[in-house]
């Protein structure tokens, strides 16, 4: 490894629950969880190691953009604790004691919303962060899924239930969760007794470090600059690249893998911005979700509905664009919007940028055409937008599953007839795809209840879809047809309550 | 009133109290088996060696490779069992197997450093497989005649003429699949050794007694060396009744062959891969109706799917034959029920143990038929209700049958059914691709253990001479405010205030020979036992009050911990002030309680007799919404009455309720076990071993509205301060959830069709029923009456149930 330009490697130092901590010994792929745990602080749990139960649930603090900090929750257990060098940590300790609760633990020891505990400390961590969202009170703008009646998801006090659709209860049921939730009130004013997690968000959150550790089982780095990222992983064509790790995180818990090399891409200025402009919007690769639902989540309506659907706001608060296309799974569920919305993907290396239209970028199973050298510096999506858009995804369940289908709409309609067509599909082949068949059969045509059902039967034919534990090839060819026929039933719908 | 039942003044039981871990969960502090093994040095991590085959003989296991990995310390085979080489009851449960029986069975354990230490080097051993034919599915387990146990039949009258009088007969099968237990806390246990080579093991399991006699018979030690501690479980729901003890016994094993502490803690991939689940059941029957709707005959096939070795199999079947009839009086019946022998995990207790399979079966039976027979499916389900008098087919009288009778009229009236019902057609009317469903379930479950001698508990109760208190009891806490409980037991039968009772943590030397907690007994039983313990003392206690006030025993009185004498005027004496006289006097002032249940019996060979105290009973309405395109659904409306006796803890019980309604519709709707049961390389494997891949019910899934009611005046005579137990029943009314869902369905289609759902009701499958009730209502089958078969050809792949439906004039 070349590390010139790198800081000498130093022992990583964090603030945990308002106290200075070192790294100490301990292997480079050391997740937070573990760290935390065996340095005494034991509240948080593993549960699935995965990312989708939510008891290793944390609070970071992190910059909220307008220069000051947001509590972030995230989960413990797919994050290396290297990465979080120079950060601030809260753990469901750090927020209260059995003797000075935290007004969340109140609500929630006294509601009833503990029956065995072992999630109770990550749902703590979850609400807290939602308590402390400053921005709570309005309700979140989110485009009404056009699906069954959803249920009230937003509480009287402007708490968004998917703050904690993250976290799995067994026991409790999840009432008297959400009676606790929607039972908070405000942080207090700040003032001398005040709420001090609360003053902190009145100033700047710390910024990432140029980390570096090098231990026997494998070296960490943080990049400062998409330069220095691009040599390392020039001269290191093996190294895994991690902004969030939801996905590398993975590996490292459930299938026991090391990254020799692990090079961090979050602070790269190029790849945590979101420009937008005039004739595209650029997403740098590494913003997170969360950043991208903020930012664009009205503008772009598709992301609007896409981003909410995406696995739980504990991964969309780490999990970024650059990891969901780079990783390249058929069912990951960025992918089918992005190509709706005819995205292209900036490439970088140190030999230079080119630019590769999303529809090239998969080249098989988990496969693209991205050299070993190269990483993805950002998303650009053109504009206009297409005037009417959806995204249908087909889940077990509504809140934080793996699509078994996902099917994107950008449709353009000009008097009535469709003048421009995208589809992109995941979960239907060994990589997301457009419908171009679909596209076909539709482009030019009236947008009626004909074309829809003619362009459905071609639409339930894309794809090579096959039979798995989330569903048979049956029903996934049965739900792409029934996603057009849906939208339109939808779209003629609104149309009809309109006029 | 019984005096078990009756409750003295200004009872502490009643109160709604918080969990009496709650500040303690909410703020991290509450300490569960691993956080222990994270604060003990020198800790060594086992990790197994797992099977990639469905069933294989191990030829030879070579540790070599992995000793020479860093940090491996020793690698645990059957060769270093002291004792006997199994780690059940039955005998056919070998700890470290000769021969894998199940893809994922660990047949050696290493031990490491740490974590990855051990699990690089389970990597490394090197073991030689000599693979066999395996059977994974129940139908290829019935086709190879693989079988385990004692197959046992419930019969009652002549269910073969009850049939041949029937106005209509109805025979279909049904089927439901497991359920994975995902207590958030996998199966953890630590183990230290003495230096008089006493061990001592932390485990999180519901039955430390049980775990203490397995690690005697594996270590070749006596009861007595052993102490077995469960501090509190991050959930259990019967999966720790006994699939725990293994794990705890490589925890032992390896402190008592190295000397240092050694944790075992599952990961969820090795949780899911290794442990039993609910059993799978595939249900074969005909049942007979007269022509107002009264069930006049069953007769039904019951397998259950064991899996590798028998564990409680056989106890699961008999509570699900004694639960067929649910909450209906079946006059002729037969239910025959046999276990399959197959290469899955062995499956185990789960939160009402076999009760819902057995349950589930006469309810699809009754949402089946309702259609067919031309009655509103609730009205079905109240005309066959029990009636004061009658007896369930095993020949226990239903006491109190107009419970169940009086909860459905007031649930009915208190979710607006009739109203509702009204708006759900109007709604159904006004979409095409949309459609509500309503339906009303009721639930009569039995408690008490089927094997009568784990119908005992014992407690130790500790007062100090500051008045304080320390009790001990046998049951165990998984979240499920058995601990809360006792304290308030504890405080009402002292009369003290809830803060003057501290509650130690379970141990097998504090009390022993202690019952599973389970059954949902654990209130019931441990409370008579706190109860007997308490009464003890405050019998040694009144005498002395007495002789301090001037008062006979007989009139004193302890309520909030003052203690006052009949006919004495002025505030009275404080507790603390009469114990400490009495440990002047030397009184002693600590007891040990003992309870047993009165009046069970039962023999297992005849399946008849009285095994349970009582039955707990509850209803439910729910209503849902069901996507036509995608199945998809939600659950819109819940309102539960459920009979809790008078509630030790409405708290508690309504967590209780709520959150076994919850996971109820888990089980029936959304929890989807997958087993490869290909010829492929992945045969045996489960599927869904991940958090990922197998969803558990989320906010997504909890009802929108969620009215839950105790049943008022509900005192139960048989129990302790007039309580009935609540762990399990409640989980069975989530039956609603499923016939509501039919009724949705039913609604894609013509108006008179017979709907089979498959079990879970997944969207997929919730999909293919609206695709074949659409299919009936394009086709014309809106051919109405009570006497046509609904031949449409099932076109779900995966539904697993053929459409029912012989029907005689």
């Amino acid at each position: 490894m070349d590390n010139n330009e790198l800081l000498a490697g130093t022992d990583p130092a964090f603030t945990v629950n308002g106290a200075p901590r070192q790294f100490g010994p301990g292997p480079a792929n050391t997740t937070a969880l573990d760290w935390l745990r065996s340095n005494g602080l034991t509240g948080a749990k593993e549960g699935c190691a995965e990312g989708e139960c939510g008891a290793c649930a944390i609070l970071v603090a992190q910059p909220d953009r307008h220069g000051g900090t947001a509590w972030t929750a995230v989960n413990s257990c797919l994050i290396p604790m290297a990465s979080l060098d120079g950060q601030e940590l809260l753990t469901a300790e750090g927020l209260g004691t059995p003797g000075s609760l935290h007004p969340v633990q109140e609500a929630m020891a006294g509601a009833g919303g503990s029956q065995c505990g072992y999630c109770t400390p990550g749902f703590v961590c979850s609400m807290a962060a939602e308590y402390y969202r400053p921005d709570r009170g309005a309700p979140a703008q989110r485009p009404a899924d056009s699906g069954a009646a959803q249920p009230s998801e937003t509480g009287p006090n402007g708490f968004d239930l998917h703050a904690l659709s993250g976290n799995l209860c067994r026991c409790t049921g999840y009432r008297p969760i959400r009676d606790a939730a929607f039972s908070l009130g405000r942080p207090p004013a700040v003032k001398p007794d005040g709420d001090p997690l609360a003053a902190r968000c009145g100033s700047p959150a710390p910024a990432l470090r140029t980390t570096l550790l090098e231990r026997g089982d494998g070296v960490f780095v943080r990049a400062a600059t998409l330069e220095q990222a691009a040599s390392l992983l020039a001269a290191n064509p093996g190294a895994v690249l991690v902004a969030g790790s939801t996905d590398w995180g993975v590996e490292v818990t459930i299938r026991a893998r090391r990254a020799p090399l692990a090079i961090a891409i979050d602070r790269i200025p190029e790849l945590d911005a979101i420009d937008v402009r005039e004739d595209e919007i650029e997403i740098g690769a590494a913003v997170p979700l969360s950043e991208i639902e903020r930012v664009l989540g009205a503008r772009v309506p598709l992301l609007g509905q896409l981003i909410p659907q995406f696995a739980s706001r504990l991964i969309r608060n780490r999990a970024t664009l650059g990891g969901n296309l780079g990783t390249a799974s058929p069912i990951g569920d960025s992918p089918p919007a992005l190509l709706a919305l005819d995205a292209r993907l900036i490439l970088a290396s140190a030999a230079g940028e080119r630019t590769v239209p999303l529809s090239e970028f998969f080249t098989g199973y988990r496969s693209t055409v991205r050299a070993a050298d190269e990483l993805i510096k950002s998303v650009l999506i053109p504009m206009p937008l297409a005037g009417l858009t959806a995204f249908h995804k087909v889940a077990k369940r509504r809140f934080d599953d793996i699509s078994s289908v996902a099917a994107a709409f950008a449709l353009t309609l000009d008097g009535g007839r469709l003048t421009r067509v995208r589809i992109g599909l995941g979960g239907v082949a060994a990589t997301p795809l457009r419908a171009r068949a679909t596209e076909d059969a539709l482009a030019g045509r009236p947008w009626t209840r004909e074309t829809a059902e003619a362009a459905a039967a071609v639409l339930e034919t894309e794809g090579t879809p096959m039979d798995d534990h989330r569903a048979s090839a049956r029903y996934r060819s049965a739900m792409l047809a029934n996603a057009l026929l849906k939208l339109h039933a939808d779209s003629t719908q609104k149309q009809e309550e309109q006029s | 009133m019984s005096s078990l039942s009756q409750r003295p003044q200004a009872p502490v039981v009643g109160l709604a109290v918080p969990h009496e871990s709650a500040r303690a969960h909410a703020t991290g502090q509450a300490l569960y088996t691993d956080d222990i093994a994270q604060r003990t040095a020198n800790t060594l991590t086992a990790w197994p060696v797992q099977s990639p085959h469905a069933h294989a003989r191990v030829r030879s296991i070579e540790a070599g490779a992995a000793l020479a990995v860093q940090g491996v310390v020793r690698v645990l085979t059957a060769a270093d069992v002291p004792g006997i080489n199994d780690a059940g009851i039955k005998g056919d449960e070998p700890l470290f197997p000769a021969e894998a029986m199940f893809r994922g069975h660990a047949v050696a354990w290493v031990l490491g450093e740490d974590q990855a230490a051990a699990r690089a080097g389970a990597a490394a051993v090197a073991v030689d497989w000599e693979p066999l034919p395996s059977i994974i599915s129940l139908a290829e387990a019935i086709e190879a005649g693989s079988f385990q146990g004692v197959a046992r039949t419930v019969r009652r009258g002549d269910a073969g003429a009850g049939l041949a009088t029937a106005h209509l007969v109805v025979s279909g099968t049904t089927e439901c699949s497991g359920q994975e237990h995902f207590y958030l806390e996998t199966q953890a246990a630590l183990a230290v050794v003495d230096e008089g080579g006493q061990v001592f093991v932390q485990s999180s399991t519901q039955h430390p007694s049980e775990a203490q006699e397995i690690l005697a018979q594996v270590l070749g030690l006596a009861s007595h060396d052993i102490t077995v501690q469960s501090l509190r479980m991050g959930g259990g729901f019967g999966g720790k009744e006994m699939q725990s003890h293994a794990y705890a016994a490589v925890a032992a094993l390896g402190t008592l062959l190295t000397g240092r502490p050694v944790r075992v803690r599952l990961n969820r991939t090795l949780d899911m891969t290794m442990t039993g689940k609910r059993h799978g059941f595939l249900m074969d029957w005909e049942a007979g109706f007269a022509e107002d709707g009264r069930l006049l005959a069953l007769k039904a096939q019951l397998t259950s799917d064991g899996g590798w070795c028998l564990d409680m199999s056989e106890a699961v079947m008999a509570r699900a034959l004694c639960h067929v009839d649910n909450a209906y009086y079946i006059p002729d019946i037969e239910l025959r029920g046999r276990i399959a022998h197959s290469n899955k995990t062995s499956q185990t207790a789960f939160r009402g143990f076999g009760g819902p399979q057995g349950m589930l079966l006469v309810e699809d039976i009754l949402g089946r038929s309702a259609p067919l027979l031309g009655i509103a499916p609730e009205e079905l389900r109240r005309r066959n209700f029990y009636s004061e008098g009658q007896s369930t087919p095993y020949g226990m009288p239903v006491r109190d049958a107009g419970r169940i009778t009086g909860i459905w009229e007031q649930l009915l009236e208190r979710s607006d059914f009739a109203v509702r019902r009204r708006e759900v057609d109007d709604f159904n009317a006004a979409h095409q691709n949309r459609k509500r469903g309503l339906a009303a379930t009721p639930v009569k479950f039995g408690i008490s253990f089927n094997l009568i001698a784990f119908n005992q508990a014992g407690a130790l109760v500790h007062v100090y001479k500051d008045g304080s208190v320390l009790i001990n009891h046998g049951g165990t806490e998984m979240g499920q405010g058995l601990h809360t409980k006792m304290l308030q037991v504890a405080a009402t039968a002292l009369g003290l205030p809830l803060s003057s009772i501290r509650l130690a943590p379970t141990r097998t030397d504090k009390v022993p020979n202690t019952s599973a907690t389970a059954a949902s007994s654990g209130s019931d039983l441990n409370g008579g036992a706190v109860k007997d313990a308490c009464g003890q003392i405050l019998a040694r206690l009144a005498p002395v009050a007495g002789a301090m006030m001037g008062v006979p025993a007989g009139d004193v009185r302890f309520s909030r911990g003052i203690v006052t004498g009949l006919g004495v005027a002025g505030p009275g004496v404080p507790f603390a002030d009469v114990v400490r006289q009495a440990y002047l006097q030397r009184v002693q002032l600590w007891a040990a309680g003992h309870y047993r249940t009165e009046g069970l019996h039962w023999n297992p060979e005849t399946m008849q007799g009285e095994p349970f105290k009582y039955f707990a009973c509850g209803a439910a309405v729910a209503e849902v919404e069901v996507d036509g395109f995608t199945g998809a659904y939600t659950q819109r409306r819940t309102d539960i009455i459920h009979d809790a006796g008078d509630s030790l803890s409405p708290m508690v019980d309504i967590g209780q309720i709520e959150g076994g309604y919850v996971q109820g519709v888990g089980w029936l709707t959304l929890e989807d076990l997958r087993w490869d049961d290909s010829g492929g390389p992945n045969r045996g494997m489960l599927l869904t071993q991940s958090a990922s891949t197998y969803k558990l019910p989320s906010f997504s899934e909890m009802p929108e509205v969620f009215n839950v009611h105790l049943l008022e005046h509900a005192v139960e005579e048989g129990a302790v301060y007039g309580s009935k137990a609540v762990g399990e029943p409640p989980l069975m009314l989530a039956f609603a959830a499923r016939e509501a869902l039919r009724d949705a369905v039913g609604a894609f289609g013509p108006a008179v069709r017979s709907t089979t759902l498959a079990s879970p009701a997944t969207p997929e499958a919730v999909f293919w029923a609206v695709h074949s009730a659409s299919d009936a209502a394009a086709r014309g089958h809106a051919n109405g009456g009570t006497g046509h078969t609904p031949g449409t050809p099932a076109p779900e792949p995966e539904s697993g149930q053929p459409q029912p439906a012989a029907v005689r004039p």
